[in-house]
C-alpha cells in the first residue's frame, strides 16, 4: 500500500475507535438541535412576569385600561397625588414595581404630556416596556384626537383594511415563491455547519500534527513518507472521518425525525398542521410555505454544493492549521498563528446578516469569490440563486485557492515539524516558505 | 564497496552553515562510529542520507548508487530525539511504522512476533505505548528499526535514555546484526562504547570530516613514541639510556615496583627495551596508545 494511504488509514481507524467520536457521533444530532430548539424553549418558557405598575395621569389620556403588554396598571386619583407622592408610594409598597407619570397636558393637547411621560421602575425595565407604553400612549391620543374632529374611533377601525403581498421571483420555469426567510433560514444553517465543521476538523488536524511533533515519532515518519505526504494523507484521513460522522448524523436525524413523524410528535402532512394551527400553534403556517419554498429548491444540488463547499474549505484551512501545528511545539503556542486564520470566517460569518438581506450585492458577490470566506459566504448565497458563471469562478477560485494553501502549508511544514524548541516567528515561516529543502 | 560515499556535502540553513564540503566512506559490514561535539552538523548528517533533508551541494551513494526513493527500504533509522504515539496500541503502532517501511501486512505480522517473544514483550501487543515504561518503548522502537532487515542501519545516541540492562541488549543486538554482516553507522558521545564497539570511526567537527579510519589505523597514526617500564626495585634506579630516549617521570608506583615514563622514537620500542631490560628486573613494558578520547579532544581543540 502507498505509504500515503497508510497514512490516511490510520487516522481513519484509531479516530473511529476512540470513546469521543463514538459519543460525538450519537450525541451530535442531540447537541444541533438543542443549539437551534433550546432558544425557542427558553424564551417561551421564561416569559417574564407583567410588572405592577401605578399610574399618576395628570392629562387624563388613559382610559383607566388595567393591562398593557408586559404590566398591570393601577391607577391613582390625579387630583390627590403628585409625581412625588405616587414615587414614595411605590417605595413603600413591595408588590408595586414602578410608577407611570403623565404630565399634566397644557391648553387641552396631549401631544406635550405624552412626549414627557416617565417610567420610574425599581429594576431595570424589560427591554420594549417603555415602547410598549408609547404605542398605548399614542394610541389614546389618536383615538382622543379624532374624537376632538367629531369622529368615531370606530369607524376608522373599520375603515382599516389589510392587504398581503405575496413575493414572487419569476424565472424560466415560470413563477414561483421567493420565500425569503426559509432561504435565509437554509443559507444560514449551511454557512453555520461550514463554519463549525471547518474549525472542527481542521483544528483536529493541527493537533494531530502538534502530537506527532511533540511526541518525536514524526522523524521516523518522515523517512519513509514526503511531509506534504504525510501532511495530505492526514487531511485526507481526518476528512474522511469527517464525512463518514456526517452521514451517521444525517442518517440518525432522518431516523429519528421519521420515528417522531410515525409518532405523531412532527406535523409532515397539511391536515395535521392545520390541526395544530387550529390549537393555536402559531408556526405551523410558516411550515407549510416553508415547505412550499422547498420544492421550489434543487435539494440535492444545494447538498452537493454544500459537499463542495465544505470539503474545498476544510480543504484549504486544514492545510493551513497543519502548517500552524508545524510551527509550534506546543498547542499553547498557537494563538498567535490562529488570528489571520480565525479571522476571515468569524469576519465573513459577522457579515452574514447583511449579505443575507442583499444576496447579490457587492459584499456577498466578493467575499463568495475570495477563497478564505467563500465556503460561507456561497453557502449564504445559493438558496437564492448564483448565477452560473459566478458559482464557476468561486469554484475554480476555490481550487485553485486549496492548491496554494496545500502548497504554501507543505513549505511551512516540511521545516517546521523538524525544528524543536525554538519559538517560531512570522519571519521564519517567511524564510521556511522560500528555503529550498 | 561502500556501503554509504558521501562527497562533498554542504548544507546551509538560514543562519548557520551546518555541513561544509563533508566527505566520508562507510565500507560495507563496518561497524562505523560517527562522533563529533554537539552542533558539529552529525544529525544534518544523518538526516541527509535518510533522505529527510536535502543537501544543497555534493553526492551521496548508497551501495554504489544515487541516493533514491527506495532508501527507506534499504535503510533502518533510531532517531535521538524518538517517540511514537501515545495513544496507540503497541502491536499497532509498531504494525504501521513497518509497514511504512514497505512489509506486507503479513510479514511484519510475523516478524513481530518473533521479535517480540525473543524480548519477552508479547504481553504488551495490546496495550497502549503510553502504559509502556521508557525502556520498553525504546525497546519497541528499536524492533520497528531493525524489522524489515535493512542493509544499512542508522542510530542517532542508541544508548541514550536505556538503563545499563537494555544498554547492553542494544550493545548485544548491534554486534549480532555486525557478525551477519549488516553495515550499522552509529553516533554517540560514548567514547567506551566506541572504543568497544566500533571497527571504523569519522570526527565531524564545523561540518567537515577532520579524522576518519579504522580504530587501529588511527591509534597508529597518533603514536606518539611514548612508552612505560615498570621495573622490580624499592627505589628509582640510576639509569643509562639510549641515544634520542628521555625519562618523562620516573618515580615509586607501589611498594617495590618503579614506574619510568619514556620519550623515544616511535620505531624504538625493542630499541629501548633490549637496552633497559639488561639494568633492571622488567615487570611490565608497554607502548601508550592514545584513546580515542584523547583523538576527539586534541582533533577538536587543536581545530
Amino acid at each position: 500500500m502507498k505509504p500515503f494511504l497508510l497514512v490516511a488509514q490510520r487516522e481513519i481507524t484509531t479516530r473511529i475507535r476512540k470513546r469521543s467520536f463514538l459519543v460525538m457521533t450519537l450525541l451530535g444530532p442531540i447537541l444541533f438541535g438543542a443549539l437551534i430548539i433550546a432558544p425557542a424553549l427558553l424564551s417561551s418558557s421564561s416569559e417574564p412576569e407583567d410588572l405592577n405598575l401605578l399610574v399618576v395621569d395628570h392629562s387624563y389620556i388613559l382610559p383607566g385600561t388595567p393591562k398593557a403588554e408586559g404590566a398591570n396598571l393601577a391607577y391613582l386619583n390625579p387630583a390627590e397625588v403628585s409625581e412625588e407622592q405616587g414615587l414614595k408610594l411605590v417605595r413603600d409598597q413591595e408588590e408595586v414595581d414602578g410608577l407611570l407619570y403623565i404630565p399634566e397636558s397644557i391648553n387641552g393637547d396631549a401631544e406635550f404630556s405624552i412626549q414627557n411621560a416617565k417610567l420610574y421602575t425599581k429594576e431595570t425595565a424589560p427591554l420594549g416596556l417603555a415602547s410598549e407604553l408609547e404605542g398605548l400612549l399614542e394610541r389614546f391620543a389618536y383615538e382622543g384626537k379624532l374624537r376632538h374632529f367629531g369622529v368615531d374611533p370606530a369607524i376608522v377601525t373599520q375603515a382599516k383594511s389589510s392587504a398581503s403581498v405575496k413575493s414572487l421571483e419569476l424565472s424560466d420555469q415560470g413563477s414561483q415563491a421567493s420565500g425569503t426567510e426559509v432561504k435565509t433560514a437554509i443559507g444560514f444553517l449551511g454557512g453555520i455547519l461550514v463554519y463549525m465543521f471547518t474549525f472542527l476538523y481542521a483544528a483536529q488536524i493541527m493537533r494531530g500534527v502538534i502530537e506527532e511533533k511533540t511526541s518525536r515519532i514524526v522523524e521516523v515518519l518522515v523517512t519513509s513518507v514526503k511531509p506534504a505526504q504525510l501532511m495530505l494523507g492526514k487531511i485526507l484521513g481526518i476528512a474522511t472521518v469527517g464525512l463518514l460522522q456526517f452521514g451517521i448524523w444525517i442518517v440518525l436525524t432522518l431516523a429519528v425525525a421519521s420515528a417522531a413523524g410515525a409518532a405523531g410528535l412532527l406535523a409532515t402532512d397539511p391536515s395535521q398542521m392545520e390541526a395544530m394551527s387550529a390549537a393555536g400553534m402559531p408556526q405551523s403556517g410558516m411550515m407549510q410555505s416553508a415547505l412550499e419554498v422547498l420544492d421550489t429548491i434543487n435539494v440535492p444540488g444545494l447538498i452537493g454544493m454544500f459537499l463542495f463547499y465544505f470539503l474545498s474549505g476544510y480543504l484549504l484551512y486544514g492545510a493551513l492549521f497543519a502548517a500552524v501545528g508545524a510551527a509550534v511545539d506546543s498547542e499553547t503556542d498557537t494563538q498567535q498563528f490562529m488570528l489571520p486564520l480565525t479571522l476571515p470566517l468569524v469576519l465573513t460569518f459577522v457579515m452574514a446578516t447583511s449579505m443575507m438581506e442583499n444576496p447579490n450585492g457587492t459584499l456577498a458577490v466578493v467575499l463568495s469569490m475570495i477563497p478564505l470566506s467563500a465556503p460561507i459566504a456561497m453557502m449564504i448565497r445559493i438558496p437564492f440563486g448564483v448565477p452560473w458563471y459566478e458559482l464557476l469562478a468561486s469554484m475554480s477560485f476555490m481550487v485553485l485557492g486549496f492548491l496554494g494553501t496545500v502548497w504554501l502549508a507543505g513549505r511551512i511544514y516540511r521545516v517546521g515539524i523538524l525544528s524543536y524548541g525554538k519559538k517560531t516567528t512570522y519571519a521564519d515561516l517567511w524564510k521556511w516558505i522560500r528555503m529550498k529543502h | 564497496m561502500n556501503a554509504l560515499r558521501a562527497k562533498g556535502i554542504h548544507k546551509r540553513y538560514a543562519t548557520h552553515h551546518a555541513l561544509r564540503g563533508l566527505d566520508m566512506e562507510v565500507p560495507q559490514g563496518s561497524l562505523f562510529g560517527l562522533l563529533g561535539p554537539n552542533g558539529a552538523g552529525k544529525t544534518t548528517l544523518i538526516r541527509i542520507i535518510n533522505r529527510i533533508l536535502e543537501a544543497d551541494e555534493g553526492s551521496l551513494e548508497l551501495f554504489g548508487s544515487p541516493l533514491g526513493p527506495d532508501a527507506a527500504q534499504r535503510i533502518g533509522y533510531l532517531p535521538e530525539e524518538r517517540g511514537l504515539y501515545k495513544s496507540m496500541k503497541v502491536g499497532e503502532q509498531a504494525m504501521y511504522l513497518a509497514r511504512l517501511r514497505g512489509l506486507s501486512s503479513a510479514d511484519a505480522k510475523q516478524r513481530l512476533h518473533s521479535w517480540f517473544e525473543r524480548w519477552e514483550l508479547q504481553s504488551w501487543w495490546d496495550k497502549k505505548v503510553s502504559d509502556l515504561s521508557k525502556g520498553m518503548a525504546q525497546k519497541v522502537q528499536f524492533i520497528t528499526t531493525v524489522l524489515h532487515e535493512p542493509e544499512l542501519l542508522i542510530f542517532d545516541e542508541p544508548f541514550s535514555g536505556f538503563d545499563p540492562i537494555n544498554a547492553q541488549l542494544i550493545r548485544d543486538e548491534m554486534l549480532r546484526l555486525h557478525r551477519e554482516g549488516r553495515t550499522i553507522v552509529f553516533s554517540t558521545h560514548r567514547m567506551e562504547s566506541v572504543e568497544e564497539l566500533c571497527s571504523h570511526i569519522a570526527l565531524v567537527h564545523q561540518g567537515r570530516n577532520v579524522l576518519h579510519g579504522t580504530l587501529q589505523d588511527l591509534k597508529d597514526q597518533h603514536r606518539s613514541g611514548q612508552f612505560i617500564l615498570r621495573y622490580r626495585s624499592e627505589q628509582p634506579l640510576e639509569l643509562h639510556l639510549p641515544e634520542g630516549v628521555s625519562a618523562s617521570e620516573h618515580r615509586i608506583e607501589t611498594d617495590g615496583i618503579i614506574h619510568l615514563g619514556l620519550r623515544a622514537g616511535v620505531q624504538d620500542a625493542s630499541r629501548v627495551l633490549s637496552a633497559l631490560a639488561s639494568q633492571v628486573q622488567p615487570y611490565q613494558f608497554e607502548e601508550v596508545v592514545p584513546s580515542i578520547e584523547d583523538l576527539f579532544i586534541k582533533t577538536v581543540t587543536q581545530a
